[in-house]
């Protein structure tokens, strides 16, 4: 009775997603390998031919070698906001027993329902009237302000599981909170900051709206705005276009072999607890 | 002492802080200065284009001039309008069949992958990379998978008629629908699994002295066990779904004609398209409003707000 037997129809659904999965990915793939004539002629699904990388190639020299360094830009700048102000919020939240405290709680999840299409409107004149329009760093504020709400969620969930007692023993000695939140509560939630650091960047480099309405020119395009321009204006060249998407994929799969773990606890703490 | 300076925590407010507090413990507590930069930031770049939001509801604007207050005029414009109509049943019309078609998909995906067996486990892995793409990335891929001349349906033509899925409501729709689920699927099937790994063995080794078989078991033990992670799964699909916007401007432009013109995208056009930014934020209020409301029956249904509670009282 311990050992069940194989569950063969679960087997099946498993391997008919598979190929759900999986079917655009591999038309991706084979289809950046080719050049444009070949892709029309055998179509979606034939194996590549004549083996080329023209595609990655092209793209590059035309514009994305710069979105990608804007992305870069702005993940980083977003990621580095974040990491500043989210951990000493989380702990005031956690350990403090203000009355403003739990209202600025209250405060950041009701932000978890602020969806950022409903205040781009507002945000458009906001970053205009600071002279931000057209700038990363106008983009860079909002979308760090965005992934604020969840990353406190998720910080605060790791900070709570401390033990009192380990607080105790810090403050009997007379320990000020500010050597508490260096020497005992940060280094015990390490897992729930590169958690946020994985959220907060996932969040950056696959922003489209905010880039979308808040920047125009080439210089300041990052790499998603890039793939819908690429895919407006000249979306018959499947090939290029796909390559485009391949490029913009890539550091995200780097990051999901090495620190899959972290990042799908940060979305466990989204929707989990 | 290595890092950049935190928040300057002067100890006057740590003591009013901390003596509220009871007894010993009230000592070395952070003052509300700590948590100062995060709200001021958040404050600006969140809460005040909210606020803004609410106040341009009632005016009307087109940018240039001064906003002029007009009372309730976007919102009756809006009731009239029959296109604003249509958007909202068509976002609701998205939004349900998203539910119906990504809940029992990842309720079995979930359930599934929460076996700890190891072919199960890399194809999970593998389950969970479209949820690691852009919407953009998604969309413009599947916008090219799908395309009527060079895509897949030129080519299946006995699976998909004349191979053009974006020329009808019908196939639009449904395009939409599952380009939604390819992406989203992994999210849900996450919570699922969690869910269905913390269910009590113990309660399937009396349901299998009792003879029930696997599906019965589903049935009547792990489907019960998820009924939090259902509730939290759909409502997370509900505001998901209500304010879905780059797949349709990346797919459908809306289109064809306004068939596919959920009430998110037609905001976006009446603020950068037609420039009406008063009747823009009328909608943008409402999805607010919506999403609000189910976020606020999350945080009650999982007793977030009430950590003090379980933690502090020791």
């Amino acid at each position: 009775m311990r050992k069940s037997r194989p569950n063969h129809l679960a087997g099946f659904g498993s391997l008919v997603w598979l190929l759900v999965v999986g079917l655009p990915l591999y038309v991706m793939l084979v289809a950046t390998f080719q050049s444009r004539p070949d892709y029309a002629a055998n179509g979606p699904l034939a194996f590549p031919e004549h083996f080329t990388l023209d595609n990655y190639v092209n793209d590059l020299n035309s514009g994305f070698a710069q979105y990608f360094l804007n992305t870069v830009i702005v993940t980083v700048c977003v990621v580095g906001i974040v990491v500043l102000l989210v951990p000493p919020l989380a702990y005031t939240i956690v350990r403090s027993r203000g009355r403003a405290t739990t209202t600025v709680f209250r405060l950041f999840l009701l932000g978890l329902a602020i969806p950022s299409q409903a205040v781009i409107v507002p945000m458009f004149f906001v970053i205009s009237e600071a002279g931000l329009y057209d700038n990363l760093i106008g983009v860079i504020l909002p979308t760090a302000a965005f992934a604020m709400p969840v990353c406190a969620l998720i910080l605060t969930g790791v900070m709570r599981d401390i033990t009192p007692d380990l607080y105790e023993a810090m403050t009997v000695d007379g320990a000020s909170p500010r050597r508490v939140f260096f020497q005992l509560v940060l280094p015990l939630s390490r897992s729930g900051v590169s958690t946020i650091v994985v959220f907060s960047a996932l969040q950056a480099w696959n922003g489209f709206l905010f880039p979308l309405v808040l920047t125009q020119s080439v210089e300041t395009k990052v790499i998603t705005l890039g793939l819908y321009d690429f895919q407006t204006e000249r979306g018959v060249d499947t090939p290029g276009l796909l390559a485009a998407v391949v490029l913009s994929m890539l550091p995200i799969l780097i990051v999901y072999l090495f620190a899959r773990r972290a990042l799908v606890q940060g979305l466990m703490g989204v929707g989990g607890k | 002492m290595t890092r950049n300076a935190p928040p300057p925590a002067d100890s006057g407010a740590v003591r009013s802080a901390g003596s509220s507090g009871s007894g010993s413990s009230g000592a070395g507590r952070p003052g509300f200065l700590w948590a100062v930069p995060a709200a001021v930031f958040f404050g600006l770049f969140a809460i005040v284009p909210l606020i803004m939001v609410a106040v341009l509801s009632f005016a009307s604007w087109d940018g240039l001039s001064d906003p002029e207050f007009t009372g309730l005029d976007n919102w009756r414009t809006l009731l009239d309008d029959p296109v604003m109509i249509k958007s909202l049943w068509l976002s609701v019309l998205l939004t349900v069949l998203g539910v119906a078609v990504q809940t029992p998909l990842s309720i079995l995906l979930g359930v599934w992958a929460a076996g700890h067996q190891r072919n199960r486990a890399v194809l999970s892995a593998i389950y969970f990379v479209p949820l690691l793409l852009s919407i953009a990335a998604v969309s413009v891929l599947w916008r090219a998978v799908l395309d009527p001349n060079l895509g897949v349906p030129a080519h299946a033509t006995w699976l998909f008629g004349d191979g053009n899925l974006f020329g009808t409501q019908a196939t639009a729709i449904g395009v939409l629908v599952f380009v939604s689920t390819w992406q989203f699927t992994p999210l849900h099937t996450l919570i699922y699994q969690g869910a269905a790994r913390a269910v009590p063995p113990v309660l399937y080794q009396a349901a299998q002295i009792d003879g029930a078989g696997r599906v019965r078991q589903f049935f009547h033990i792990t489907l019960p066990q998820l009924r939090n992670s259902i509730i939290t799964s759909v409502i997370l699909m509900v505001v998901g779904g209500l304010t879905t916007f780059d797949t349709v401007l990346i797919l459908t432009q809306g289109g064809p004609g306004s068939d596919t013109t959920i009430s998110a995208y037609y905001m976006y056009q009446k603020a950068f398209k037609s420039f009406d930014y008063g009747a823009a934020s009328a909608i943008a209020l409402l999805l607010v409003l919506v999403s609000t409301v189910i976020s606020l029956i999350v945080v009650r249904l999982s007793g977030y707000d009430k950590m003090r509670s379980t933690m502090e009282g020791l």
